[in-house]
């Protein structure tokens, strides 16, 4: 056996605590090498098996095993978010045919079409419209579903949720067909009970609380089970010690409940109205964009102008443009998080 | 006897020594010698039409020893543009790829010239469609060859018999399905003014004609022939907007009055939009290819029995039709280029041509008039003959909104649908006359950015 492997076993096969030196048999032809670097080798494997323990204990230490377990799902984040959005960021800068560099020029020309603007509001009314709707639905409904029996709660959470768990695009497609232009199941109810028809999708104004609706729709249930997690969070206490000073359910909700919910009030919106500006697939399949552009929202337009028109750094640019307000309002928004979550601790 | 021992190791080194051998030895004759091709194709509406098309593919295929293999790919959400697109930012695909309407002057930069294919095909069928000319000859180079699968024309689908009991007007004899029998002084009468008054009658009689009014190719391209046959120009060749005209005022009034008479949810409507108007038997005509024909055959024969398809009405500039082909394109970054343009040439040939109209009972239409005579579009029915004037006939020219501006110009205004938008708001917005054009004209500046 050569020395070197010999002397590099031994302290492994010792587990690193104690090497107690081995000396070979005589007559064993690996014997006399083996005799003669023992000692220089016990000296290196010591050195080694200090080594060994720094690494074993780096591994062993909870952020590290934090950290590899995290590990797939940030290079995952790195390859499919953080590049994506960079590149976005990059080709925005570029001209039509992206062989050109030409700074915010794109930018500079959406901010002067009439288009864009009319987009800028509709996306505007669009995700603050949705976004309250479903923060007041998703509260009424956890105020009622907490209320209710723990043996009920369960089913009723449980059938809450499917708008959510249904996929949009699917669920989307679903409700053009209550809305279809001319065969639309809603008008055929209405028409049978001697209504006029409504015409949902190509009236623009129709077609934007048509396209609010179905937003509110599948996005209520997501306020819903996070404002429910909140409710169950809040100590019984509180409200005992409320009732013994007399205060009114309202009272109760205003002073209690509400402050308690702040935070998760706060990440909700911010995550919803993140989420609702990017929405792409419930306008896409119910209106894509019209009549009259009057319900593009920012994806679908930067999907006519990248995709259709051909000039993805325009269709770029269009779909960044809510990025800057949206980081800043994200920060506002948690920092007010942070500092309330201070002041709770 | 000496034996020689090999031992494990030995043995696999030898083993893997040969399998590289093998691998990278020249291949000797064989099936793929030839390489492979692969081709992104538009996925056919027509049940089964596909299947032509892999088969004449795959007997080029097995004739040249190359492998061909076909993606068919749905342009259901614009899919195949989404590919399209994916594959020039990543400069790694298909070999050929089939690009609708815009696609080509898109991709421009990385498509390969194919002046040398359509030389030929010129040489071999005569006049080449304008259309497809304007659309994929860019600065004097051919990137696309028409395809014969899914390009297509969007003349008028009517139905002959409410038009002869609501308003008189016979279009089988007015447009019989042999060329030879058009009678000028009648088809001369098929004006846009009996087109309203058409229109207005099967209003009247609860038939509306279904016109689509959104942003989707069926929209913008039955406007875009009015347009043109009211001699309206958007954009011109020398990047002149010319919006604000005569001729488009009066084009605009007479869409007032001829979207009065359309059911009301054709803003909303789709390219499916007009189909169903129609196969449903509520309404009395549309204008598109004969795929809502060939839909009513298997969903409502009885309607479909009483179709014709006929020529566009006249305008004070001509008759008009908006066409819409496809293209095949060969990216340049390719592998193997020399076979893909053999496999062009083949599928473009007329007998090839002729089974994938057949296949696709006459809706796939080739972009050159002398193919126009394949018996496909005479034979099928019911009614016999009803898609002989599907493909260009008597003095119908074609068109294509956007035209003639330079391309890159056309495309914007094509697919940002400023014609539909434009009558929308005048006819639907109720916004005044001056202000639509205005607005047009605040858009169409913007299209030339391009």
């Amino acid at each position: 056996m050569p020395a070197a492997l010999a002397g590099m076993r031994e302290p492994e096969q010792t587990g690193g605590i104690a090497v107690k030196p081995y000396r070979w048999q005589a007559g064993d032809s690996r014997m006399a090498d083996t005799v003669h670097t023992w000692v220089p080798d016990l000296q290196r494997a010591r050195a080694k098996t200090s080594t060994r323990s720094k690494l074993d204990k780096f591994i062993r230490q909870r952020s590290t095993i934090a950290f590899l377990m995290c590990l797939p799902l940030m290079l995952i984040i790195a390859s499919l978010v953080i590049y994506p959005a960079f590149y976005s960021i990059y080709l925005s800068m570029l001209n039509k045919a992206q062989t050109r560099f030409i700074g915010l020029g794109n930018f500079r020309f959406l901010l002067s079409r009439d288009v864009f603007w009319m987009v800028v509001q509709q996306s505007a009314i669009f995700a603050l419209s949705a976004v309250f709707f479903k923060a007041f639905i998703g509260l009424i409904t956890a105020h009622l579903i907490n209320n209710l029996p723990a043996k009920g709660q369960r089913k009723w959470r449980g059938m809450l949720l499917v708008p959510w768990v249904i996929p949009l695009a699917l669920s989307s497609l679903g409700w053009w067909w209550l809305f279809d232009p001319t065969h639309s199941a809603f008008n055929w109810i209405l028409a049978a009970f001697g209504f006029n028809e409504i015409p949902w999708l190509s009236d623009p104004y129709w077609a934007r609380f048509s396209v609010i609706l179905v937003n509110v729709w599948y996005g209520a249930p997501f306020f819903l089970i996070m404002y429910l997690a909140a409710l169950k969070s809040v100590p019984e206490q509180l409200y005992e010690a409320a009732a013994i000073d007399g205060a009114n359910a309202w009272q109760k909700f205003v002073h209690i409940t509400l402050p308690m919910m702040r935070n998760i009030i706060a990440i909700t919106v911010l995550f919803s109205l993140i989420v609702t500006f990017a929405n792409f697939d419930i306008v896409q399949i119910m209106t894509a964009g019209g009549p009259r552009n009057m319900t593009h929202v920012f994806a679908t337009y930067a999907f006519m102008l990248g995709i259709r028109s051909g000039d993805l750094p325009l269709g770029a640019a269009s779909s960044l443009f809510m990025f800057p307000i949206l980081a800043i309002a994200a920060v506002f928004i948690l920092r007010g998080v942070r500092k309330r979550g201070r002041e709770i601790g | 006897m000496s034996y020689t021992r090999v031992s494990r190791r030995t043995a696999l080194k030898t083993a893997a020594l040969s399998s590289v051998a093998a691998i990278t030895a020249p291949y000797i004759s064989g099936v793929y010698a030839a390489g492979s091709l692969t081709l992104g194709c538009w996925d056919h509406w027509v049940p089964g039409a596909n299947n032509t098309l892999t088969k004449l593919c795959n007997e080029w295929g097995e004739k040249n020893k190359v492998q061909v293999h076909i993606d068919y790919i749905t342009s259901q959400g614009e899919k195949d543009k989404l590919t399209a697109a994916a594959e020039a930012q990543a400069g790694t695909g298909h070999d050929i790829m089939s690009h609708r309407d815009w696609n080509i002057r898109i991709h421009e930069n990385l498509l390969e010239p194919l002046d040398d294919i359509i030389a030929q095909l010129i040489k071999q069928n005569g006049p080449i469609s304008p259309v497809a000319e304007y659309l994929a000859k860019i600065k004097g180079t051919w990137r696309g060859v028409p395809t014969t699968v899914g390009s297509q024309v969007k003349p008028c689908q009517s139905r002959f018999d409410l038009y002869n009991e609501q308003c008189g007007v016979d279009l089988v004899d007015m447009f019989p399905a042999d060329e030879s029998k058009y009678d000028k002084a009648k088809t001369d009468k098929w004006t846009w003014d009996l087109y309203l008054d058409c229109a207005q009658k099967l209003h009247k009689a609860g038939y509306p004609v279904g016109l689509p009014m959104g942003q989707t190719s069926d929209a913008v391209d039955w406007v875009g022939a009015f347009f043109k046959s009211y001699g309206v120009v958007f954009i011109d060749e020398k990047d002149q907007i010319r919006i604000n005209s005569d001729e488009t005022r009066k084009a605009l009034e007479y869409l007032k009055k001829l979207m009065a008479v359309n059911p009301p949810e054709v803003y909303a409507w789709d390219d499916a939009g007009n189909n169903r108007w129609i196969i449903s038997g509520k309404g009395s005509g549309i204008m598109n290819p004969p795929s809502s024909w060939a839909v009513a055959k298997r969903d409502n024969p009885k309607v479909a029995e009483k179709i014709w398809h006929h020529p566009m009405p006249k305008g004070p500039k001509g008759r008009f039709v908006g066409q819409l082909p496809q293209f095949y394109g060969l990216w340049s970054f390719s592998k193997n280029k020399s076979a893909a343009k053999d496999l062009l040439l083949s599928i473009s040939q007329r007998t090839s041509v002729a089974q994938l109209v057949e296949a696709s009972f006459g809706y796939d239409l080739p972009s050159f008039k002398s193919l126009y005579d394949l018996p496909t579009w005479k034979q099928v029915g019911p009614p016999v003959g009803t898609t002989y004037s599907y493909p260009l006939r008597g003095d119908e020219e074609t068109s294509m909104a956007g035209a003639p501006a330079r391309s890159e110009v056309g495309a914007q205004i094509y697919n940002q649908a400023i014609n539909t938008v434009m009558v929308s708001k005048f006819t639907q917005g109720n916004e005044k006359l001056d202000d639509v054009i205005k607005w047009a004209e605040n858009e169409l500046e913007g299209t030339l950015r391009a």
